[in-house]
């Protein structure tokens, strides 16, 4: 019966483990979630005020066999329906990533399953494919706690970074104002709460860098936070925390869209994607709303929360293009903390 | 009954396959580089080499620790991972017992030791009775200062096994004197045929609840703990 050309399926199952989260979920396509789960540490980490990496690679040694299970039972599939074990090689916290990709590595061992190395930004821009398909050229902007990126796309698989972070990420410049406020870790949820509540009341640099530059820095807005705070109570005035917050979340919401339209207007693209754990930002989200409104022809993709913040079905999707291009890994696959986008 | 065996949890790598007669293989690499690169490629090349696929493997056992907090993980996240995929038993060996091997059938006790940085130790005391290796003292991370306090108030031959033996020979020498002996050369390595061995029988554990014997505390979960009994005072 060869006249029948079968269109198979291919299901990845994929493992994330660079952070604070332990994740395995099982994807078909490249675009449908069979599975997605995600074991949190993030109770564990607030009593430090942060991810502690040793405490993180604990975790994830005590929860990854759990969550390979639940993936499997959740998505109804046994291992022999798997085609291919895609996991996070980098870039993220040395010791954590180990676990996923050692979990990985046995088993597809065990099964003889091929192996993908994934990159996490990668991921985090494939789990917009989750929603919708991607139509190329298109233009990403990842922004996290360790990354805050402008990456150009003109098909699947392949990344230019046009644009990134100078000093800190976004992420990390709303952590360390947070902590200024003396608000609880994690911090950008309750920054974003509180500029909800706030007027932007309080002047705020903008780091434009230099003409025509897509890449970012927020050290300079996080020590004017700092300094304004400062300054305020040495004369005894009272600062208001929403207001700072508001005006603090302003500064960084206009720089990362104003340069997100530019770029698309330069490059041409059909579609953008937002990436990345500060995508769950309301003001980020609104903003970029109501400016991709009044472009026409550009589509905006937002994920929902859950598919923002680190998960493996972003890294099952972006393995699963790799599996289509045949780049597999050898069980030599390293954790490799400084991985670049490629 | 095919055991796979592995230990990463130190410097050297060791992989073996053993049943209840033999050593069907075994590996010592005693080089600079990372187990995560090289642990895996070793267990596959030997599963090859004899003809073996990973269905053939009837029980995993692994040096849970102490050690390298990375080493040590990379092999039980290995190892777990394996056990559960083939739904095969897991059994979790110390990796200081893993070097006594060289004291079988030696009259006295067996110190394997591996250095913890600044004058500590990852060590414990064991012996052979009748063939059967017992534990006298627990694996433990202590002031070796103190350890050898403690083996000296102990009027028996001691042989010393382990590389980072060396780190400590003089003070041991000095506090034990000809009760010390020290290991050759060739038994200073962790051997996962003894791991093997010593978890061929062993009751299998949890898979899911599997996790290394790290002995020591995180750093940041130590300060952590300090401050909230400072706290409640
Ligand atoms: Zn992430």
């Amino acid at each position: 019966m060869g006249e029948f050309k079968m269109t198979k399926d291919i299901i990845i199952l994929g493992i994330e483990t660079s952070c604070d989260e332990t994740a395995a979920a099982v994807i078909r396509n490249g675009t449908e979630i069979l599975s997605n789960v995600v074991a949190s540490q993030i109770e564990s980490h607030k009593r430090f005020g942060g991810v502690v990496p040793e405490i993180a690679s604990r975790h994830h040694v005590e929860e990854v066999t759990i969550v390979l299970e639940e993936a499997l039972k959740k998505a109804d599939l046994t291992i022999k329906d798997i085609d291919a074990i895609a996991v996070t090689e980098g870039p993220g916290l040395v010791g954590a990533l180990l676990i996923g990709v050692n979990a990985a590595k046995a088993v597809a061992f065990a099964h003889g399953i091929p192996l993908i190395g994934v990159h996490h930004i990668a991921g985090h821009i494939y789990a917009n494919r989750l929603m919708a398909e991607m139509k190329f050229p298109l233009l990403s902007l990842v922004v996290s706690g360790g990354h805050t990126e402008l990456v150009y796309m003109k098909e699947h698989g392949i990344f230019d970074v046009i644009g990134e972070t100078r000093d800190d990420a976004a992420g990390e410049a709303y952590d360390k104002v947070a902590r200024t406020l003396g608000l609880p870790y994690p911090g950008g949820p309750h920054i974003d709460r509180l500029a909800h509540e706030g007027e932007t009341t309080i002047d705020l640099p903008r780091a434009w860098l230099e003409e025509g530059s897509y890449d970012f820095s927020f050290s300079g807005l996080k020590s004017a936070v700092i300094n304004t705070l400062h300054n305020a109570e040495q004369r005894g005035e009272e600062i208001k925390a929403m207001d700072l917050a508001a005006s603090f979340q302003a500064s960084v919401v206009e720089v990362l869209v104003t340069k997100t339209i530019r770029a698309v207007e330069e490059y041409g693209v059909k579609q953008v994607l937002l990436a990345g754990g500060v995508a769950a930002n309301k003001g980020l989200r609104y903003a970029l709303t109501q400016a991709f409104d009044q472009i026409k022809d550009v589509e905006l993709i937002i994920p929902p929360l859950h598919l923002c913040t680190d998960n493996a079905a972003m890294i099952g999707a972006a393995g699963t293009v790799l599996f289509e291009k045949n780049r597999f890994a050898g069980y030599d696959l390293n954790a490799n903390p400084g991985l670049e986008l490629r | 009954m095919n055991v796979l065996a592995i230990d990463t949890s130190n410097y050297p790598l060791s992989v073996a396959v053993i049943n209840e007669q033999e050593i069907v293989a075994e590996v010592i690499i005693n080089i600079k580089k990372n187990h995560s690169i090289r642990a895996m490629p070793a267990v596959e090349s030997i599963l090859k080499e004899i003809n073996m696929t990973p269905a053939d493997i009837d029980r995993v056992v692994v040096a849970k620790g102490p050690g390298s907090y990375t080493g040590v993980r990379i092999g039980v996240t290995m190892a777990k991972t394996l056990a559960w995929t083939l739904n095969i038993p897991i059994v979790g060996v110390s990796s200081l017992a893993a070097l006594t091997g060289p004291g079988r059938h030696f009259e006295g006790a067996v110190c394997p030791v591996f250095d913890a940085r600044r004058g500590q130790a990852y060590t414990a005391l064991y012996e052979y009775r009748e063939n059967v290796l017992t534990t006298v003292k627990e694996d433990t991370n202590i002031l070796m200062s103190e350890w050898l306090d403690e083996l000296a108030n102990m009027n028996k031959k001691i042989l010393f096994v382990g590389q980072d033996v060396s780190v400590f020979w003089d003070s041991i020498e000095e506090k034990l004197g000809d009760r010390a002996i020290r290991s050759s050369i060739t038994e200073n390595y962790p051997r996962a045929s003894e791991i093997g061995l010593l978890g061929m029988n062993a009751e299998p554990e949890n898979v899911h609840d599997f996790v290394p014997n790290y002995i020591r505390l995180a750093e940041a979960e130590a300060k952590w703990l300090e401050r909230q009994q400072s706290g409640d005072e």
